[in-house]
């Protein structure tokens, strides 16, 4: 009885409460019409600063895109010198056999050196040669000798061909090397301007689409380095990463969200997850140099060490995603499973994890986009190393997109700087298009409930 | 001992041969003890409200029926609850094939983000209960039309069960409990979610049931035990106060507080 009758004193207590707060309201005094200007000013002032911080942001990515497309865009053509080229049957093919063989070991750098000194007849000494000879890149010779390989019957002719120019050359006929500057302060001497002109004026200089930069290795020789050895490198890399951080990942989030009871382990353990996520990736490199080079002893330079190092870094990440995720799918979800006699492990994997998996996903393509522009780890371990061979597998050295980039900006020569915008061009390309599969994939999977 | 003398005077705990029974049910959660010495029979093939103020530890009564209490974090069970004659809570108790015998109905419809046939097939599937596809069909079939859904989605098996309006949720996840063929079936609120021609067509469906389930309802609606319970319970501050006939219950409850409830004095 007791409760009723203290129900009832409380009853009487809420209505003198509610009897005072039934004053009528003057919405029209001019204390309310202050009000009302005043929210509005605060409404468009919050608007304002929504908007100059995305106007702030848009500029920001002009600027940089527009920078790195502005001094890279060049990079994607290269010069190429039209030459007479006499085949002489003599020098490539003496006793006329057709032998590949032989065909394959003929001084191809003469025929060029011959091409370019009947085109200038009047070079004659060493240091001027020299010159002449480096308008045409060292890389050429391959090029004249794999087309002969596939047409032995250009053999003894004389032909027009197009070579591949050296990058100071290359420089000039883009317009970075300028002739009206002191001769003694450029990369090209007066001479070797007029060769320029001389070639141009006959229509044997032009740009071409840059195939080599997208299908070569690095080189010493600008004109030669490509970007497709650090992107197969990255590609195995990354590849190792996902194979080791994302099922790792998953299975820690999901016995972390639906199994494992709440005591001060789990809690130590959450801690140190978080706390593992905002870790400089220097200290996981040194980790990985440590641990995986010199005590487990795996190849030195090699993708799988990187990858293994940049899972250690990208766990946290997938963790944390996947956590989330885990956590945002309803409980009602899970009561309706259990209800119906579904053990805890079906819940998880019929219904839970299904419909975390669009938030596990971007997530870990989060973490993935994240080790893809990892560079200082991977310094640590080696990938560093001047590679030109493109990697065959994870086990071979290489190098990734972001090292190369570090590499190229290295570079002394003039023409890395335009490559060097040109990489990064790639390696946001790959990112946007990371992004963008994220996003593909989380509209794919969502469902509504 | 006050508790256990109030108890025992009004509580009418003992009927020939229950379905299933609570014996001196104490629970808490952490420090907070939620219910006193519940003892409570159910009767088989029969519909039992329980009704009470908000708090009052009826849904918790309801879901130590089939153990979903097991999964939140710190609660403490003491008592003893049967199903035909064996504790629950005993070690040898499976408890994933118990909540098959032992269906539930939440209070907000949840539908499996998946098809209508799917949400009805899913039970029988985990459970192995069928051979054949023809089977499954069968069931599904069954299921659906023992809920009163199969007119109004026949045609739509394979789209959304998100899709359906909240009573056809509520009735789909009905028929999803059904299909598994559960000896008792709980409904913790199952029409507070939904509007009146909805709510009436889920009574008509409990009352229908009744013949094949026994069923436990948890309840804010006096009207609504009144209309689809045989007995009813009242709970009151975790403590069951009265249980009876539900005819006489409601009109002429021993107790003062029960009448005090249910003449909408207090709660």
């Amino acid at each position: 009885m007791t409760d009723m009758a203290s129900l009832m004193e409380d009853r009487a207590a809420a209505k003198v409460i509610s009897d005072n707060l039934h004053k009528p309201v003057d919405w029209d005094s001019p204390k309310i019409a202050r009000n009302i200007k005043k929210r509005y000013a605060a409404e468009r002032r919050f608007k304002m600063y929504g908007l100059s911080a995305i106007a702030l942001a848009l500029l920001a990515l002009f600027v940089l895109a527009g920078s790195i497309g502005s001094k890279g865009y060049t990079a994607f053509f290269q010069t190429y010198v039209q030459l007479e080229v006499t085949f002489d049957a003599a020098e490539i093919d003496p006793d006329g056999t057709g032998d590949p063989a032989v065909i394959g070991k003929a001084n191809f750098d003469g025929l060029i050196k011959q091409a370019l000194r009947d085109r200038f007849p009047d070079v004659t000494s060493r240091q001027a040669k020299r010159d002449l000879y480096a308008i045409v890149s060292g890389g050429a010779s391959y090029d004249l000798r794999e087309r002969v390989m596939e047409n032995p019957g250009l053999i003894g002719q004389t032909r027009k061909v197009w070579l591949i120019s050296g990058d100071d050359f290359d420089m000039l006929n883009k317009g970075y090397i300028s002739a009206d500057v002191d001769e003694g302060s450029r990369r090209l001497n007066d001479e070797e301007i007029a060769w320029y002109d001389s070639l141009k004026s006959d229509g044997a200089v032009e740009k071409q689409f840059h195939t080599r930069f997208f299908t070569n290795g690095d080189s010493r020789e600008p004109e030669l380095a490509g970007i497709w050895g650090a992107a197969v490198g990255s590609l195995y890399t990354l590849m190792v990463t996902l194979a080791l951080s994302f099922p790792i990942g998953v299975f820690a989030a999901v016995y972390l969200e639906e199994f494992a009871p709440k005591n001060r382990f789990t809690t130590i353990v959450e801690v140190n997850i978080n706390n593992l996520a905002a870790v400089p990736s220097i200290v996981f490199g040194l980790l990985g140099l440590e641990v995986y080079l010199n005590v487990m002893h795996l190849p030195r330079s090699a993708p799988v060490v990187g990858g293994l190092t940049l899972a250690l870094m990208t766990l946290p990440t997938i963790i944390i995603a996947s956590r989330a995720a885990i956590k945002a799918v309803p409980p009602s979800i899970r009561q309706a499973a259990l209800g119906l006699g579904a053990s805890p492990v079906q819940t998880v994997t019929h219904h839970v994890l299904p419909l975390a998996m669009p938030g596990i996903l971007t997530g870990t393509i989060i973490g993935m986009a994240q080790a893809l522009g990892e560079t200082a780890p991977l310094l640590m371990i080696g990938m560093v190393a001047f590679i030109v061979d493109i990697p065959g597998g994870a086990l071979d050295p290489a190098t990734v997109l972001p090292v190369q980039i570090y590499l190229w900006a290295d570079s002394p020569e003039r023409a890395f700087v335009e490559k060097t915008s040109a990489a990064i061009m790639v390696l946001l390309a790959f990112l946007v298009l990371m992004n963008g599969f994220a996003v593909y994939l989380r509209k794919k999977f969502e469902r509504k409930w | 001992m006050a508790v256990v003398s109030q108890s025992a005077m009004t509580a009418q705990p003992s009927v020939a041969s229950p379905k299933m029974t609570a014996r001196d049910l104490n629970l808490s959660y952490g420090d907070n003890q939620a219910l006193f010495d519940v003892n409570l029979d159910i009767v088989e093939r029969q519909v039992t409200a329980l009704i009470g103020p908000s708090g009052c530890g009826k849904s918790t009564f309801l879901r130590c029926m089939n153990r979903m209490n097991d999964t939140i974090d710190g609660v403490t069970i003491k008592g003893e609850v049967t199903l035909d004659g064996r504790d629950i809570y005993d070690k040898r108790i499976d408890v994933v094939q118990l909540r098959a015998r032992i269906g539930m109905v939440f209070q907000k419809p949840n539908p499996f983000p998946k098809t209508i046939y799917d949400n009805v097939a899913y039970g029988p599937r985990i459970h192995g209960l069928v051979n054949s596809r023809d089977e499954l069909d069968q069931i599904v079939m069954t299921s659906l039309e023992r809920a009163g859904l199969l007119k109004e989605v026949k045609d739509r098996l394979q789209s959304p069960a998100t899709g359906l309006s909240g009573g056809q949720q509520q009735r789909l996840c009905i028929a999803r409990a059904v299909a598994v063929s559960p000896e008792v079936i709980l409904m913790d609120e199952p029409c507070s979610a939904l509007d009146p021609i909805a709510t009436a067509k889920v009574e008509e469906l409990i009352d229908e049931l009744r013949s094949n389930y026994t069923i436990v309802i948890v309840t804010h609606s006096m009207q609504q035990a009144a209309r689809v319970s045989q007995r009813t319970a009242f709970f009151h501050l975790g403590k069951l106060v009265e249980v009876g006939e539900t005819d006489q219950i409601f009109t002429n409850p021993k107790d003062e507080r029960t009448k005090g409830y249910i003449t909408g004095r207090f709660g």
